[in-house]
């Protein structure tokens, strides 16, 4: 038995703010680094050509080296569904992130990763986002199972729908061995089809 | 109770409900290129695993490849070790390839239709973003990442959520000169680029029901533009004639039977919806973008928009996407200097987004300043296009002839962007950095405006063209 532990009930770090937008995929890790047949260089191109546009860009400061917990705006991670971008930033070292919304190819690929994406109001994203610039060592614990977001003193509500995290709670979100459990349940379904079974 | 096509394809397809409480859903059609699915195969190997349904999965090669000189091995080493293992992994593991030498090789999103491949009431996946776009011939399809990929692989299935439903109703007449894309563009910026998160998008309305399917197809493309993970037009008859003697659809007494159920898994009257939109499509002008999204456009003849038109949550991407394209707000978009000119992509890349660009291309030449690119999306279109002498018109008018695939849409070959140079763009994304260039810059507009920006050397409304 593997030894490994899936279950991604809580995880506790610091954060790193990332302010903006509809920040897309190819934002985060622009097409031209694709060119990988596999995801291990990934890390180091996490928003490559955002951080040599701009010098101050959070994923550029030695203040923020070693954040865990990402706090982004609304629509992140939206467009391209290269799954190349929640690869990077995990391999940079970011295991959750909390935002206002997600692209949803994005956030679906997150949770196969076991990186949680949680909803917070825009209120407490912004509140988060300038205290986290103001006291960057300040612990950040994102509870999943709890569905809140604890900083310094404050608890915030952070949300994310029951089935992903039911999935990330569980450890079941490494869907593989939970989908061949169906078993030739899958091909029943399908002979039923008639496009499967021929018209 | 009156049901939609939504319901019944998910009710079709579903094997069980997992314990997360998500659908463990058939996926009827697997697509897959050579960008997203190495590390898939590799995963399926230390698993293991085979691929569970090889006979419904088909591979193509469209995103690395040249478009001009396409001997092997490319001329970049790492799309060559893309496509390497791409047609190693389709071998190993018994997946159909259409590569150069089948002559249906292109956009996956462009072949998969052009082949029939692609048909009503099916669920289907591949690992890109666009595969909304099979949602015209009345499909369920959206994008996955990777690791999805592997788990279609493996088990031929999905975790997944059954999105709500918005039905989008375009009602009245579109103008002359006036496109699908320009139709598509309007959603999104009415409908807003998150608008349709946690929705599939059903189009409708009588502008929708009278466009052919290479219409619906660039409407559906860009769902996912607007949030929207897919989008379908209800099977009709455009549906059954455009599918009817394609390689992969049924023939003679299959076809009416796959007709008729394909019929009966339409949308029911009277059924409900989580929300529906309409739009006047007598109201759409010719549109282009003029920002760092797909929502950010404006007709032809109107100005940019300034920051504090927008919401206040949204003022600093307008304020962040007006310093990167140069413009200042309150500027006529008509007129903006391009560069380069591309048509193509799955948005725009089909036979008739080449006849309505060669329509334009005949009323003048590219301007000496710009570079423009015809790329057609598979090479059935251009063998298509050819035969009716479109690349003739083409190259007469100054623009280059290409061989097919995504090219410029996303620059992961070597046609991209330089520097900061403004390219009028029949593809779906504006993003910073899109087309190749860390500060390249993007128009989103229909073919044929494409056309006219070439021509002119600038943004031009193609209505004084072609008047």
């Amino acid at each position: 038995m593997s030894t490994v532990d899936y279950k991604r009930t809580r995880l506790s770090g610091r954060g790193i703010p990332v302010v903006g937008n509809d920040i897309d995929t190819d934002r985060i890790i622009p097409a031209r680094f694709l060119k990988e047949v596999t995801f291990e260089t990934m890390g180091e191109h996490a928003f490559e050509d955002a951080k040599k546009q701009n010098p101050e860009h959070p994923f550029n400061s030695p203040v923020y080296k070693g954040a865990s917990v990402l706090v982004v705006g609304q629509n992140f991670g939206c467009g391209s569904s290269r799954e190349h971008a929640p690869q990077a930033l995990m391999r940079w070292g970011i295991g959750a992130i909390v935002g206002g919304s997600f692209g949803e190819i994005f956030f679906g690929n997150c949770v196969m990763l076991g990186i949680p994406c949680m909803v917070v109001s825009q209120a407490d994203l912004e509140w988060l986002q300038r205290e986290i610039g103001r006291a960057p060592q300040t612990p950040i614990t994102v509870d999943v199972d709890k569905q809140e977001v604890r900083f310094g003193d404050r608890v915030i509500k952070a949300t994310m729908p029951d089935g992903p995290r039911n999935q990330l709670v569980a450890g079941t979100w490494d869907s593989t061995a939970v989908l061949l459990e169906a078993g030739g349940a899958i091909e029943a379904t399908a002979k039923k089809l008639p496009y499967v079974a021929g018209f | 109770m009156a049901r939609t096509l939504l319901d019944k394809v998910w009710e079709a397809h579903t094997v069980r409900t997992l314990p997360s409480g998500q659908t463990q859903l058939l996926i009827g059609l697997h697509l897959i290129h050579e960008v997203t699915t190495p590390q898939a195969f590799q995963m399926l190997k230390e698993l293991g695993l085979k691929v569970r349904m090889p006979e419904r999965t088909f591979a193509t090669l469209d995103h690395i490849i040249p478009t001009t000189d396409q001997t092997r091995p490319y001329a970049d080493p790492l799309a060559e070790e893309m496509a390497v293992h791409m047609i190693r992994n389709a071998k190993d593991f018994g997946v159909p390839l259409f590569d150069m030498s089948t002559g249906k090789q292109g956009i996956v999103h462009v072949i998969g239709p052009e082949l029939g491949l692609s048909q009503p009431a099916m669920t289907i996946a591949c690992g890109d973003s666009h595969t909304s776009t099979h949602g015209a011939v009345g499909a369920i399809a959206f994008g996955i990442g990777t690791t999805q990929v592997r788990d279609v692989l493996a088990t031929q299935c999905l975790a997944m959520a059954k999105p709500k439903l918005r039905q989008v109703r375009v009602e009245g007449a579109l103008a002359k000169g006036v496109y699908a894309k320009d139709v598509i563009l309007a959603i999104i910026n009415r409908l807003g680029v998150k608008g349709g998160v946690g929705y599939a998008y059903e189009y409708a309305g009588s502008v929708i029901e009278r466009m052919t399917m290479e219409e619906r197809l660039t409407v559906c493309n860009m769902s996912i533009e607007g949030g929207a993970r897919c989008g379908y037009v209800n099977p009709d008859a455009t549906t059954m004639e455009y599918l009817r003697g394609r390689p992969y659809a049924p023939v003679g007494a299959a076809f009416d039977r796959a007709a008729a159920w394909w019929s009966s898994m339409a949308t029911e009257a009277g059924a409900a919806f989580d929300d529906v939109a309409r739009l006047d499509g007598g109201a759409i002008e010719p549109t282009v973008t003029w920002g760092i999204n797909p929502g950010m456009s404006v007709g032809v003849n109107q100005r940019i928009p300034a920051p504090e038109s927008a919401p206040e949550a949204d003022r600093s991407t307008f304020r962040e996407a007006l310093a990167h394209m140069g413009f200042e707000a309150g500027q006529p978009i008509k007129g903006a200097k391009i560069d380069v000119a591309f048509v193509g992509s799955c948005t725009n890349g089909r036979l008739s987004d080449l006849r309505a660009a060669a329509e334009v291309a005949k009323k003048g030449k590219v301007a000496k300043h710009v570079r423009a690119l015809i790329v057609p999306g598979s090479q059935q279109v251009e063998k298509a296009a050819e035969a009716e002498g479109l690349h003739e018109i083409f190259k007469a008018a100054g623009f280059q002839w290409r061989k097919a695939g995504c090219s410029m849409c996303l620059g992961m070959n070597p046609d991209q962007l330089v520097g900061r140079e403004m390219s009028a763009s029949s593809s779906n994304r504006n993003f910073i950095g899109r087309q190749g260039s860390p500060t390249g810059r993007t128009l989103l507009m229909s073919p044929a405006m494409v056309a006219a920006a070439a021509i002119t050397g600038a943004v031009a409304d193609v209505r004084e063209i072609l008047r």
